[in-house]
């Protein structure tokens, strides 16, 4: 028989809804995909197929708007052990390791119940990573939310975070980096973007493909109950005020048996006694059996009333959708299924058959001896209709590219600075990170505080450099050069600590694609991504896209989170952030054109967002990221520290003000060139792209400039670290006119600007 | 050469760094399970910090239930050198090992930053290659570090010099010495005869060089260099 004509012998389960165009229009399929789903079929579909369907048709777990404009990013080269389609992305490193890394997001759970939804992004991600049999070793997150002074944000942020924290704490994972960003779009619709990196043998990788027909499934670790229930399905519409009905479908995580399914995971693979596994993420046992089948190409039958319950009477269409977490599904050879157990107990935990291999394609799934569902395996994995969505630019976005602030400044110049470190934006996250342990595992070389987190590979003397980054105001105003600028800062970053950057994972938050507007952003920025990558040599291995980021007030700020791996070959080499020596040299690396468009110093300072952000010339940066890398290696640098948000005044400012627990800050004298006639705004808070400010001993200055040259990076020393304590002097050359700041005071601003609002609001 | 047991319960999850610091100062460490009866003739044992059965009810309240917990207690009582690290400690206070009790930090959240601490005593298998007085700055982590007891067992503390490691000021321009508000501002304390001794600061976080400091590898020095005592035959 054909897997069709085998397909037609599926039936309702008893008490079952009968499947109607309506029935369907409430799962999320449109009219064209309930019509591809009957005409695969032969047939009306059971309620228990539709909901699988439903899961596996969305957006979350199909990427059916985004797929071929996914396909342009670079994902190979010659350390990609296993680039998308996986769950995690694999890097080649030296000595035999390799690092296992992907990035996701928990966005629309997080809206509905921040620390629940925080909490579980946290640990399916980690999932993501034990599942390939990498360790987890770092974790990092991308978090965005609405201004501070609303107290539902501060609300969500507080919760956000303790959830980030309280899961990846528990389970033992330092948390070494990340971003945080306020802006209005992401008021009521907040995102949490979760990182994690792990390590492995490269020989000891562990694929999800089901093989060997006849083999066992068995499902891992946690019982199956009713919550999370379409969570992929929720994850692929718009937030509305019905959303907090979706509370109870938010996942609730429980940190301590996810620690134990690391462990029993890992003594697994180690031991090899599993063919495949996989974590029940997104669509829970739907997505991770079928996944699974696809890629071994071979068919399934699970068995759902052998899946241990959290409570009685769960029909086979709660058990296939449901997204409790923590658990696993692993696919074995029948004579394993006993040592498998085994090793589970010693973990105090179950492994319960629920299913097999089978050979004939099809996904079957049986419950109280009744076929409830059997549909043709690769057309629920692959068959997912593609559209291909138009795409315009929103004219107000053009038109607000071509403007410029009307309005007066807030400060001058001198005032302007303070009130840049005060932006929760920019100032100093400690408050967030703090609630991170970030020394566990005791291998953190350079923990959170700086420009990118480095831990050491266990035994080895080389590390990893991680970084998260993206500035949305870039990408809204200008989606290609905001796509670009996102990957430039995160190789930037990780080559201010002296590592090289390996490659990139990527989480694209961003609007509902069928407005024409909102897919021109994301097709514009992963154009801008997939070039700075292939310039770089930095491949996407993976990643995760989240759309309809929207609230009745309208779409999020374009989002796309670029999460870098660098290498670092000797940890011993790593460079700080901070100004670290009185009398060591300041270099400003890479030009400076006063752009000051799209900059924070027109958003905080003038009240306005808008204008063309900085051009990134690719070419210029890669330059800039081997000179790091080079000067680093010779031990030249003493510090190094990216312009960003706010240019290089800020960047000066805060490596002046030192790390989170530093016993002084450093004052420091410097006197900018200006080459090109800028004003003094333009020229201390213009956010010109490609620029590092670094420190060195005063004997390293002038090599450190011939190697520059030697490089192509311009180059000038324009200064010195001063005494602890000290002023911060900024001379501009031609006017005459010196700034200076009392740098104690500008610690307690930029230290103290989330803290504050977190009290008192303001 | 000296065999160190590092107590592994679900949830621990400090215990592969707790054995490189004791491998680091020249011991042999091996794990032992929470279901296991025996040290197997461990001369010391560590238990290191984590989320003992995931900390749910109250920070150790389920581990001190656990079977391997009569072994530790025997050990003790024979004189011999016991190190409780943040959920080791909140778990031997819980087993009545060690006095007082850790709570919720006074800030209520999860706190994970170097703290400066005074060494106040070197008499003991842990602290006895630092000198006393010396200020060493190590790594906190953990929501429940708040160190109580009575006014009375404090001031019995104090008389008894069982307060091995004090937080005080150092630990960065801007934030305070004593993380937590702990009493007294105690970090490490140690049984009456000095053998078992409780810290939340994690010195195997920070043993090795190549970190940027070591100043937590003299805690397994110590304990390296402790005489063997003399178990008492039961």
């Amino acid at each position: 028989m054909t897997p069709t004509a085998l397909a037609a012998e599926a039936r309702p389960f008893a008490g079952e809804r009968s499947v109607t165009p309506e029935v369907a229009r409430e799962h999320n399929l449109n009219e064209s995909e309930y019509a591809e789903i009957l005409a695969l079929l032969g047939r009306t579909p059971t309620l228990t197929e539709l909901g699988i369907f439903s899961a596996l048709w969305s957006e979350h777990c199909c990427y059916k708007h985004t797929k071929p404009v996914l396909r342009s990013f670079p994902s190979s080269g010659p350390n990609v052990i296993q680039g998308p389609g996986e769950n995690a992305g694999v890097l080649r490193l030296p000595d035999g390791w390799a690092v296992a890394f992907k990035i996701e997001s928990h966005n629309h759970p997080s809206a509905v119940e921040p620390y629940q939804g925080a909490a579980t992004g946290v640990g399916g991600i980690l999932r993501d990573v034990f599942t390939m049999g990498a360790r987890p070793v770092a974790l990092l997150n991308a978090l965005r939310l609405g201004p501070l002074d609303d107290p539902r944000n501060r609300y969500l942020f507080a919760g956000i975070v303790k959830g980030v924290g309280d899961y990846g704490n528990c389970v033992g994972v330092p948390t070494l980096g990340g971003e945080v960003g306020f802006a209005a779009g992401y008021s009521g619709n907040p995102l949490v973007n979760a990182m994690c990196v792990g390590l492995l043998r490269e020989k000891d990788l562990m694929r999800a493909r089901a093989h060997g027909v006849g083999n066992v499934l068995l499902a891992m670790g946690a019982r199956t109950g009713r919550d999370g229930i379409h969570g992929a399905s929720f994850a692929s519409e718009e937030l509305s005020a019905k959303s907090a009905a979706r509370r109870p479908q938010v996942q609730v995580g429980d940190p301590f048996t996810e620690k134990l399914l690391l462990e029993a995971t890992l003594e697994l693979i180690e031991s090899g006694l599993t063919v495949a596994i996989q974590d029940m993420g997104a669509a829970g046992l739907t997505s991770s059996s079928a996944e699974m089948a696809a890629r071994g190409g071979v068919g399934v039958e699970l068995d759902t009333s052998l899946v241990p319950t959290r409570e009685p009477d769960m029909t086979p269409y709660e058990i296939m959708l449901s997204e409790s977490q923590e658990r696993m599904l692993i696919v074995a050879e029948p004579e394993r299924v006993a040592a498998i157990q085994a090793v589970c107990a010693t973990w105090e935990l179950k492994a319960t058959p629920i299913g097999r291999v089978t050979d004939d394609g099809l996904f079957r799934v049986m419950h109280e001896g009744l076929l409830v569902a059997a549909i043709p395996g690769d057309r629920l994995v692959d068959g997912c209709p593609v559209s291909h969505p138009e795409t315009r630019e929103d004219p107000a976005a053009a038109a607000r590219r071509k403007a410029s602030p009307a309005n007066p400044p807030k400060a001058d110049v001198l005032g302007a600075l303070p009130l840049l470190l005060d932006d929760p934006t920019i100032a100093s996250k400690r408050w967030v990170y703090e609630q991170y342990d970030s020394t566990v595992q005791a291998e953190t070389v350079l923990p959170p505080g700086g420009d990118a987190g480095v831990l050491r590979v266990p035994g080895t003397r080389f590390g990893l450099a991680l970084s998260v980054d993206c500035n949305p105001r870039y990408v809204a105003l200008d989606p290609y050069e905001g796509g670009k600028a996102a990957v430039a800062e995160a190789a930037r970053n990780v080559a201010c600590t002296g590592a090289e950057p390996l490659g990139i994972t990527d989480c694209l938050n961003f609007g509902n694609p069928d407005k024409p507007e909102i897919f021109f952003q994301f097709r514009e920025a992963c154009r801008g991504i997939a070039e700075a990558c292939r310039m770089f040599g930095t491949p996407v291995t993976g990643g995760n896209v989240s759309l309809y980021n929207e609230n009745p007030s309208g779409a999020i700020d374009p989002t796309p989170t670029v999460g870098m791996v660098g290498l670092l070959r000797e940890v011993t080499q790593r460079v700080p952030s901070h100004f670290r020596a009185t009398g060591d040299h300041i270099l400003l690396l890479g030009a400076t054109a006063g752009h000051l468009g799209a900059s924070s110093y027109w958003e905080v300072v003038r009240g306005f967002v808008g204008g063309s952000p900085p051009p990134v010339d690719l070419a210029a940066e890669l330059r800039l990221q081997r000179l790091l890398v080079a000067a680093a290696a010779r031990g030249w640098l003493r510090s190094a520290h990216d312009c960003s948000d706010g240019g290089c005044a800020v960047a000066v400012a805060e490596a002046c003000l030192g790390g989170p627990y530093a016993s002084a800050t450093f004052g420091a004298h410097l006197e900018l060139v200006n080459s090109n006639g800028c004003s003094p705004p333009a020229l201390l808070y213009g956010e010109d792209a490609g620029r590092v400010v670094v420190s060195c001993a005063a004997g390293h200055s002038a090599q450190l400039l011939t190697l520059a040259a030697e490089y192509g990076v311009p180059a000038a020393a324009v200064g010195e670290v001063g005494v602890p304590d000290g002023l911060l002097e900024i001379g501009l050359p031609g006017s005459g006119a010196i700034f200076a700041w009392p740098t104690r005071e500008l610690r307690r601003t930029y230290f103290d600007a989330i803290p504050r609002r977190m009290k008192t609001g303001t | 050469m000296m065999r160190v047991a590092v107590v592994r319960f679900p949830g621990s999850n400090c215990e592969p760094e707790a054995c490189r610091a004791v491998e680091r100062a020249g011991g042999e460490a091996f794990y032992v399970g929470h279901r296991d009866a025996s040290l197997r003739d461990a001369d010391a044992v560590v238990l290191p910090g984590g989320f003992s059965y995931g900390d749910y009810l109250r920070s150790g309240a389920i581990a001190r239930f656990s079977p391997v917990m009569e072994a530790i207690r025997a050990h003790a009582a024979a004189g011999s050198p016991v190190l409780g690290i943040c959920n080791g400690f909140q778990i031997l206070c819980e087993a009545g090992l060690l006095p007082g009790a850790l709570v919720r930090n006074a800030e209520l959240s999860y706190l994970s930053r170097p703290v400066t601490l005074r060494v106040e005593r070197r008499d003991t298998p842990f602290s006895s290659a630092y000198r006393e007085g010396e200020l060493i700055t190590i790594p906190i982590g953990h929501g429940d570090g708040r160190y109580v007891a009575p006014e009375a067992v404090l001031d019995q503390l104090e008389a008894n010099r069982q307060i091995v490691l004090r937080y005080v000021a150092g630990g960065g321009a801007d934030v305070p010495g004593n993380p937590n508000a702990s009493l007294r501002d105690i970090a490490a304390v140690c049984s009456p005869s000095g053998n078992v001794v409780g810290m939340m600061p994690h010195p195997e976080r920070l043993a090795d060089p190549a970190l940027g400091s070591d100043a937590g590898h003299r805690v397994f020095v110590s304990l390296l260099s402790s005489t063997r005592p003399v178990t008492s035959n039961r």
